[in-house]
């Protein structure tokens, strides 16, 4: 089975987001493989220990994203190549996704696709989706389960995790899965996988590498970023001389204030 | 003219739906336009009745049985052959799971931008800036099409007012006939149905994270002997006190990271920057000591209550009301204090 794994560098969940010269600053953050692809690594992962083929991870981003790419292979995956060109800098959803085709038609015969539900970077969550429209193939999105995957029938089921439940749903290969969080658990890359990973030359394709010079102007501009008002409450804290008195305390101000 | 996609499950509009009709209603006023609301499924039509009541000028429905189940290929196909049909010059649809996916297939049946999760609106003669959360409303980004017509973009649930529902409809349901092509997948139905209030929707919310394991007083049944299980077994007991104190509010239980992490509750209960970003009107943190993930994912919740052990905890920088003291001790008594003065009117 031939998958292919597209990942995003992003800033640590953990910092502190900050607005430096109209431009989003993470301060000294690190920058890691975005935490939703790591689901979906693990399961390109799992799917290949269970049917055998290549895991090719792929990385739309700066040259600073060979880390997050050498993260996914210290995982364990066979290769990893990051699409890398300055004409690519200022890439929407709608550059992305044709970059992301691109790259996975040049890899040929791929069977499954596997994207992260969303980048905690933009938030966008629609790149899955846009990919499998690209290439018509089934859109498999919030995929919290695959029930089956029969290589030979090139079929797969999978339960997607909607806001009223888990939507049982199949269709035929090639497809393109994003996966959330309930899917399983990401491994530790291994000593082995880590010395692997850092040892290893990363390709990369350009623009005309993957046939898309000229033809890639986004559609969307940021005109401007900021950080939210924070809103100047000050906690009130609420005491008595036990757990009732607080309790009650706190819902005649929860009422006074026509919270409830 | 404006087009609002209504999302559905189950006979039902998603509440969210109208909200973004009346954030329809508002641009089409400031434009000089009308506005359309669409309505995919198969019998449906009294969605496309209500959404006439909350204000579209028409209603357009494609009632087919194939669109009985959602299927993104299917969808998105009857809904770009409307707005080729009626070029539109902004599409906007709730920020739900289902439309999130309709908008950015749309878009690209239409070599557009997408927008998702917007909060504001400001009008630049037609052009439309759209305010969207980014790092998880750690950062807020303006952001424009240049690509023209349409523009497409989601609203966040509760970001807007509900429109009130008129008493006389002035619209008219049209009903459109499709070329629907043979789907692709096929949809077997629905494993563990989410029972109780959806956090997105919720106008209150309560939500546990790691205190709610830290009891050292309850002793567990004796079959557990793992410490680990212990631990999760203290988690349950303290969630099952907060969802005692979520069903006295009609309100939907959340969890911190950490508490998923721990596997004290399913991670469809995260609120945080990678579970969900919710935005109720009060938001009562129970045992969370708010790390900076998870007051991204609430931040922008009307009112914040905190109760933690820790007085120091971060959390209280961003509560409105903050009790120091155990959840164990706190939540319990918040709970009979509210069936107190709820049920007494």
């Amino acid at each position: 089975m031939n998958i292919v794994v597209c990942v995003k560098q992003t800033p640590d969940t953990a910092a502190t987001m900050t607005v430096d010269d109209g431009k989003a600053s993470w301060g000294e953050a690190p920058l890691v493989l975005n935490p939703w692809d790591e689901f979906a690594v693990e399961q390109a992962l799992v799917t290949q220990e269970a049917e055998g083929g290549q895991v090719t991870a792929i990385c739309l981003g700066p040259e600073t994203a060979e880390e997050a790419l050498k993260q996914a292979l210290a995982m364990g995956c066979d290769e990893a190549i990051l699409i890398h060109d300055p004409v690519f800098d200022s890439a929407d959803s709608l550059v992305a996704s044709r970059v992301l085709v691109a790259g996975i038609q040049k890899l040929e015969s791929v069977d499954l696709v596997f994207f992260g539900k969303s980048a905690v970077d933009t938030d966008t969550g629609v790149m899955g989706s846009q990919v499998a429209r690209r290439l018509g193939w089934p859109s498999l999105n919030l995929v919290a389960a695959i029930s089956e995957l029969d290589a030979g029938a090139k079929t797969i089921t999978v339960e997607r995790l909607l806001e009223e439940g888990r939507q049982v749903v199949s269709g035929p290969l090639p497809a393109v899965v994003s996966v959330v969080k309930e899917i399983n658990e990401p491994r530790y890359p291994s000593f082995m996988g880590i010395r692997k990973a850092s040892k290893a030359e990363i390709p990369r394709w350009s623009a005309s590498d993957i046939g898309l010079e000229g033809d890639v102007q986004p559609a969307l501009t940021w005109p401007g970023i900021s950080a939210p008002e924070m809103v100047g409450t000050k906690v009130e804290f609420i005491e008595g001389g036990d757990p009732v008195e607080i309790a009650g305390k706190l819902v005649d101000r929860l009422f006074e204030e026509k919270v409830i | 003219m404006i087009i609002v996609y209504i999302d559905h499950f189950d006979g039902r509009a998603i509440p969210a739906s109208w909200e973004t009709l009346g954030v329809g209603r508002d641009l089409a006023e400031a434009t000089g336009s009308e506005v359309k609301a669409v309505v995919l499924g198969s019998d449906v039509e009294p969605i496309a009745q209500q959404a006439l009541e909350y204000g579209a000028g028409d209603a357009l429905l494609a009632d087919d049985a194939m669109l009985e189940h959602f299927r993104p290929e299917v969808y998105a196909d009857a809904l770009t052959q409307i707005v080729k049909e009626n070029e539109p010059e902004i599409v906007l649809f709730p920020t739900t799971s289902r439309s999130r996916e309709l908008a950015g297939m749309l878009a690209i049946d239409l070599e557009t931008g997408v927008s998702p999760d917007i909060v504001e609106f400001e009008m630049d003669g037609a052009v439309i800036v759209a305010t969207r959360p980014i790092y998880a409303g750690k950062l807020l980004a303006k952001e424009v099409n240049l690509a023209g017509s349409p523009q497409v973009l989601t609203t966040r649930s509760r970001a807007f007012t509900m429109p009130e529902k008129g008493a006389v409809p002035a619209g008219a349901i049209t009903k459109l006939e499709l070329d629907l092509g043979e789907p692709v997948t096929e949809v077997h139905g629905y494993k563990e149905s989410a029972a109780g209030v959806s956090l997105a929707d919720a106008a209150i919310i309560v939500s546990g994270g790691r205190g709610t394991s830290n009891n050292p007083s309850l002793e567990p049944p004796a079959e557990i002997t793992d410490e680990k299980e212990q631990e999760i077994w203290r988690a349950h007991q303290g969630f099952e006190l907060i969802g005692d104190l979520a069903k006295v509010l009609g309100a939907a239980v959340g969890a911190s990271r950490a508490a998923v992490d721990a596997g004290y509750v399913p991670y469809s209960n995260q609120v945080g920057q990678t579970g969900k970003v919710v935005s109720p009107d009060l938001y009562i943190a129970c045992g969370i000591s708010g790390a900076i993930q998870h007051l991204a994912g609430m931040r922008t919740s009307k009112t914040i209550v905190a109760i933690n052990k820790d007085p120091d905890a971060p959390i209280f920088k961003l509560a409105r009301f903050g009790v120091v003291g155990d959840l164990y001790d706190i939540v319990p008594a918040l709970t009979t204090a509210l069936e107190k003065k709820l049920g007494s009117g």
